[in-house]
């Protein structure tokens, strides 16, 4: 038997715990971030067996092309209807849900149930559910618009109103995480300060919010921001369930660009420069997300 | 007095207004899954339907595929757990407990790896498979889940909270550094597995980018790809049994959530982290 050193050993069971993790994140993580770092300078497409270098020309098409363009400023537009409205609702609802508890707890906890249920649920099968709520005909609110005497509209099959519709499906799906994380921050504002407040005749409901819970809350609300752009730059499931990017690309956003250039029309090249480009947008942000948490600990 | 009544009164009416806008689809998926056809149909606005129709649920899981999606999505999502917890918490153990040179290394991969959506690697993964031929099997979807930067994060804070003298006790008594891992430290660390574990299971039952990319073959459909696959066949005729599905398919998560809401709400806001 072969006796190892001391060191050896060590270095062996280290490999044998740390290793499959690290090799998995090279594998699956790493690896392919290289890869399609190159292949967005390529013309590849999935199944050629050959392919040719063009530069920057997949990102001058997405950049200079009108279809190009729209995916980004399409995501860009639902990324900031959907932030002060799912961060802003987000804060009223914590805010009244906290008031609340001291006069109605058991009503508070049940409305945030409520609130938190589109969170767990699953979305492409709320999103069919959304479907037949916006259905032309047979939906609900359009049914409701028709007693009230308005024009039945066409929420999504409509260019101009499309996009807005997604954005109110991504609030409606995000308030609740947002509600969470402030009631977490208002929780953790210690309620002599509200007295204090009291005593220096800041006592009304708007100055105890503008001189009390709002500073308190910045660094909450500053995290609360940044999660929200983050998922809403990754919006997919709902388009793909329910317009395709469409109708005439009103509603065609990046990762579901990339998805349709990758993997309906093969072109892989092109999906990868729109891959880059997602990915740098969501780099900026994660990596302020970052900067907060770390703000946040040392403020505790 | 007065005042305050007034402030609560307003507060209360706009927090149930929002509510109801929340429940909305829910109440309207509820509805049209337990409606007779002729009342899908009509025109009149009937929140709640006049008579119960099960049917629906009789037609969406017998004769659809909607009991194979259900299977399937609970093979992929503990397929995954399990394979990421026996790969993750070892890691993490050794980011805590073992003083290598290569601790710094391993750390900033893990740090890195949380900066990538998983959108950014599934074109080369894709490749990769395709030229493999696993496309189109289980393995295709469990595999590229396994690495998890955030599980790593979150057991690694779990780990180093807990007491150095533990696990020098369990060496004195000969214990393996696996055994540790396994016997000691995981079981001690259950809180968070559980946090780590709904985070996983909401996340992948709920996918549909992955799914939709790397399954073509209907059989193989998790729930999220299979209902479109139910909603593309029917041709608008089929609604009630539809949203049948669509409750059957939501259904699951959203009862696990009312029964353990505290843990529900830790385990996904804690993959807010995630980014």
């Amino acid at each position: 038997m072969i006796r190892l050193s001391r060191n050896v050993r060590d270095g062996l069971t280290d490999f044998w715990l740390a290793g499959p993790a690290t090799l998995a994140m090279i594998v699956f993580i790493f690896v392919p971030v290289l890869v399609v770092a190159v292949l967005s300078f390529t013309d590849y497409q999935f199944g050629a067996r050959d392919f040719v270098w063009i530069g920057l020309g997949n990102y001058s098409k997405l950049f200079g092309s009108a279809l190009g363009q729209k995916a980004i400023t399409n995501t860009l537009l639902y990324v900031a209807l959907v932030i002060p409205a799912s961060v802003g609702l987000g804060l009223f609802v914590a805010i009244g849900l906290h008031r609340m508890l001291d006069w109605a707890p058991r009503l508070s906890h049940l409305l945030r149930t409520v609130y938190f249920l589109p969170v767990a649920a699953t979305l492409v099968a709320m999103s069919v559910a959304w479907q037949m709520v916006l259905h032309p005909s047979l939906g609900v609110v359009n049914q409701f618009l028709t007693l009230l005497g308005g024009e039945p509209k066409s929420w999504l099959s409509d260019r101009g109103l499309v996009l807005y519709t997604l954005a109110v499906i991504g609030v409606w799906q995000t308030v609740g995480y947002n509600m969470i994380l402030f009631l977490a921050g208002l929780t953790s504002i210690p309620p002599e300060l509200y007295d204090a407040a009291d005593v220096d005749g800041a006592g009304g409901g708007w100055s105890r919010f503008w001189t009390v819970t709002w500073p308190l809350l910045g660094p909450t609300t500053l995290f609360v921001l940044v999660v929200t752009a983050t998922n809403a730059f990754r919006v997919f499931e709902t388009v793909a369930t329910l317009t395709k990017g469409g109708p005439a690309f009103a509603s065609d956003t990046l990762v579901y660009a990339l998805y349709r250039e990758g993997f309906v029309y093969f072109k892989a090249g092109y999906s990868s420069a729109i891959t880059m480009v997602f990915f740098a947008f969501l780099l900026v942000l994660t990596i302020a997300q970052f900067r907060i948490v770390e703000r946040r600990v040392h403020y505790k | 007095m007065i005042r305050r009544s007034l402030s609560r009164g307003v507060s209360l009416f706009l927090l149930i207004v929002g509510a109801m806008g929340i429940l909305l689809p829910f109440i309207w998926m509820v509805s049209l899954a337990f409606k007779p056809r002729d009342e899908i149909f009509s025109a009149d606005i009937d929140l709640l339907p006049t008579r119960l129709e099960w049917n629906n649920f009789v037609v969406a899981m017998t004769q659809t595929d909607v009991p194979l999606y259900l299977m399937n999505g609970l093979v992929v999502v503990l397929g995954i757990l399990v394979f990421q917890i026996l790969f993750t918490v070892p890691c993490a153990y050794a980011l805590v407990q073992r003083r290598t040179r290569w601790r710094t290394v391993v750390f900033a991969c893990v740090l890195a790896a949380l900066l990538v959506p998983f959108h950014v690697t599934a074109i080369p993964i894709f490749l990769g498979f395709a030229e493999m031929g696993i496309l189109n099997t289980y393995w295709a979807l469990i595999l590229p889940f396994i690495p998890t930067a955030f599980g790593i994060f979150l057991f690694r804070q779990f780990f180093s909270q807990m007491p150095k003298d533990l696990f020098d006790a369990a060496r004195v008594d000969g214990m393996g550094e696996m055994e540790i891992v396994w016997r000691v430290a995981f079981p001690l660390a259950l809180p968070a597995a559980t946090a780590f574990a709904i985070f996983s299971v909401t996340a992948h039952w709920n996918d549909l980018f992955w799914p939709l990319i790397a399954i073509t073959d209907p059989e193989l459909a998790t729930p999220p790809r299979g209902i479109l696959y139910f909603r593309d066949q029917e041709s608008g005729d089929d609604v009630g049994p539809l949203m049948a599905a669509a409750l059957i398919i939501t259904a699951p998560l959203v009862l696990a959530f009312l029964l353990a809401q505290r843990k529900f709400t830790q385990g996904l806001s804690a993959g807010g982290l995630k980014g």
